[in-house]
């Protein structure tokens, strides 16, 4: 594995862009120092939203042997916060700054048994490892779950090169994955690897600690990217800085808070870390906790959030139809 | 990874490694419970045995704040703990405990290098896992077969690994560097055969009708008690890539067949030699000598290791001097001798084994 997370940044030539699914387009790069990317591993990017340069983060689907040629693919989200729209106006020939592939989510060779499990875009991340489990002969079923089939990305090629081994559940034919089912068929000695929407990760998390499996052997990445809830606008307070700050559906709080001047501490900004933790003072409405960070129990409880991806709502249940009308959610917090 | 600009000659002073190959991490009696770092192809690696006895090699620097494992404990079934803030890795270097929270940072891992138990050693492969097939891990089977017995030693070298080998693949140097016990000049008057194949580069060199150096005038009287006159002596070596080296070697009684196969007449050994690069300057040189006579005798299994163990001497302190000689010269370069047939074919094949690394340009 020998990772390396040394950013080296560089300019990269887009070399085509391609449609691959509804709202899915393929972005096949160029980069001026090539190396190749392992089965995991990712690029950040610097997209330009608004004027600003901001950092994104991009699985790589495919990397040809020497890393001259690497392609990731992007969901237009229109309610996230503006980079995926940036991707999508590239066309072939632009060019824009990227690092050489990172790894958080590496591949380990030697397990007995793997399950790789993709929600939606999240297949990005799964491509290339299931390419090399099937040219390693391991022992593997790749899970892809997806609201509809024009939404699905790489649907045919992936049927065409896995065959049996690719079991493909559809919402809206309904045959949604019953993820009870799919941890059930998991055993001691089975590795499973995820990307998806943190609804379906958490309920694989929960059935995976429920049955009492080996927690390390679960492995996942997050961009943060992804809430129970849609994004909605709100407000964070923090009384002793006298800040009152709004919180648009494409701005993370801690951006928010940044722009109104606050001195903020974070790292990984994808809900890893912790260490953008802020203390709840008060709460008009509720938390949707994007991160990883957290315990079930510690997001309950509702007294920490980390605001590089958590958010407010206004349904103070949680559910939608608690929602309130009259408007935005209210955070009351201190920072460190 | 820095791009060597390779020489045409073939003769690059300070090699690079191959990465996508298995190297011998430690002798098996080496890897404990007890947590102990090597640095393996400029990589330091912790290395530890699991309760049940499996060798785990990870990289030795905590994800955290990169404080060395092999300073920490095992605990567990298969974990070790990090002597600084105690976060726990499994043998697959996935963290399993973190201090002072109640999640794991999905992140949080080290890498961990595929092991392979094999011939009394645990090799490690520091490269693409995904290549790492247990079928490529050269053949040493001397160490574990009931037909051969012996022992060995680590040389810790002050040298680049491709020295160790260019020492290897011409044994001339004994006649000079080891007069006193395999040295005699019928090396340097007598021809030699180089072949190679994709993987191997074999040197063989017959002495027919000579007298026996007195290291193997010993060893024939061990075998044949009291035993005087003219043998016929070989050294077969064998190589493969990248820094296998073993060698066949022996004497018999003079005319009695043994170029022809029949060595019933005399004594045969084996230098098994595995090189592991550590710096670019220098290397863990893992030797042992193998023979197939006198089994039983433990006597002679610790005289051998003895008296080979003062030839090799002569050796490290000879390639110590020529490491620090090219580093004082920075400015002169190599030459090469007929002699070099061997070690030339070596260092072609790791060439390759770089070029196809993307570590080592191709020249033009």
């Amino acid at each position: 594995m020998a990772a390396t997370n040394i950013e080296v940044w560089q300019r990269a030539t887009v070399a085509e862009v391609r449609n691959v699914a509804q709202g899915i387009q393929r972005i096949e790069l160029e980069p001026e120092q090539p190396k190749r990317a392992e089965p995991g591993s990712h690029i950040d990017v610097n997209v330009v939203i608004e004027g600003n340069v901001q950092k994104r983060s991009y699985s790589v689907v495919e990397s040809s042997e020497d890393g001259r040629r690497l392609v990731i693919s992007v969901m237009k989200a229109p309610q996230s916060r503006g980079g995926s729209l940036y991707m999508h106006t590239l066309q072939a020939g632009d060019t824009l700054e990227i690092t050489q592939p990172l790894q958080n989510f590496p591949l380990r060779v030697g397990a007995e048994r793997y399950i790789l499990l993709a929600g939606g875009v999240g297949i990005t991340a799964i491509v290339n490892m299931a390419r090399v489990l099937k040219s390693l002969r391991a022992d593997y079923t790749l899970v892809y779950v997806g609201r509809s089939r024009t939404a699905m990305a790489y649907l045919a090629e992936l049927q065409e090169l896995h065959g049996e081994n690719l079991v493909v559940h559809v919402d809206d034919e309904g045959t949604a994955l019953k993820v009870d089912e799919l941890i059930a068929s998991a055993g001691l000695d089975t590795e499973l690897y995820m990307c998806g929407p943190i609804r379906l990760m958490d309920a694989v998390r929960r059935a995976w600690t429920e049955r009492e499996l080996d927690l390390p052997n679960l492995r996942y990445e997050t961009f943060g990217n992804s809430g129970w809830y849609d994004p909605e606008e709100f407000i964070v307070k923090v009384p002793r800085l006298g800040i009152e700050a709004k919180v648009g559906q494409g701005r993370s709080m801690l951006e928010a808070l940044e722009d109104a001047g606050a001195d903020m501490m974070f790292d990984c900004r994808k809900g890893e870390c912790g260490l953008c933790e802020v203390r709840i003072l008060e709460l008009d409405g509720a938390i949707d906790h994007r991160d990883v960070f957290y315990s079930e129990r510690q997001q309950h409880a509702a007294e920490k959030m980390c605001c590089c991806v958590s958010r407010g709502i206004t349904s103070k249940t949680g559910a939608k139809a608690d929602a309130s009308p009259d408007g935005p959610a209210v955070i009351t917090i201190d920072v460190s | 990874m820095t791009v060597v600009q390779s020489q045409s000659s073939t003769t690059n002073k300070v090699l690079g490694h191959p990465l996508n190959a298995w190297y011998v991490a430690a002798w098996d009696h080496e890897v404990t419970r007890k947590p102990m770092s090597r640095r393996i192809a400029n990589r330091p690696v912790a290395l530890y045995r699991t309760e049940d006895g499996k060798a785990v090699a990870l990289a030795d620097a905590c994800w955290h704040r990169l404080a060395p494992l092999s300073m920490g404990k095992t605990i567990g079934k298969d974990g070790i703990q990090c002597p600084y803030h105690g976060i726990v890795y499994n043998s697959a270097g996935r963290c399993v405990s973190m201090p002072a929270q109640e999640t794991i940072n999905p992140s949080a891992t080290v890498p961990s290098f595929p092991v392979v138990e094999r011939y009394r050693y645990v090799w490690v492969w520091l490269g693409d896992p995904t290549m790492a097939d247990p079928d490529l891990v050269p053949d040493m089977h001397q160490m574990t077969s009931p037909e051969w017995a012996g022992d060995g030693e680590t040389i810790h070298a002050d040298c680049n690994y491709q020295l160790v080998l260019d020492n290897l693949m011409d044994l001339t140097h004994e006649e000079f560097v080891h007069s006193s016990s395999i040295g005699q000049e019928e090396l340097s008057e007598s021809d030699f055969v180089v072949s190679h194949d994709g993987n191997t580069v074999t040197v063989t060199r017959w002495m027919l009708n000579i007298d026996a150096p007195p290291f193997w005038l010993k060893n024939m009287r061990d075998k044949f008690p009291g035993f005087e006159g003219k043998v016929d002596r070989w050294q077969i070596i064998r190589f493969e890539a990248p820094s296998t080296i073993r060698i066949d070697v022996g004497v018999a009684k003079a005319g009695t067949g043994a170029p022809e196969g029949d060595r019933s007449q005399g004594v045969n050994g084996y230098v098994m030699n595995t090189i592991t690069p550590e710096t670019d300057r220098s290397c863990h040189y893992f030797w042992a000598f193998m023979r197939n006579y006198r089994l039983e005798s433990q006597l002679i299994t610790t005289q051998l290791r003895n008296g080979v163990h003062g030839v090799f001497g002569e050796d490290e302190a000879m390639l110590k001097a020529q490491q620090e000689a090219i580093d004082a010269n920075p400015d002169y370069e190599f030459y090469n001798l007929n002699i070099d047939g061997g070690g030339m074919w070596v260092r072609r094949l790791i060439e390759r084994m770089l070029v196809a690394e993307g570590r080592l340009a191709t020249s033009a």
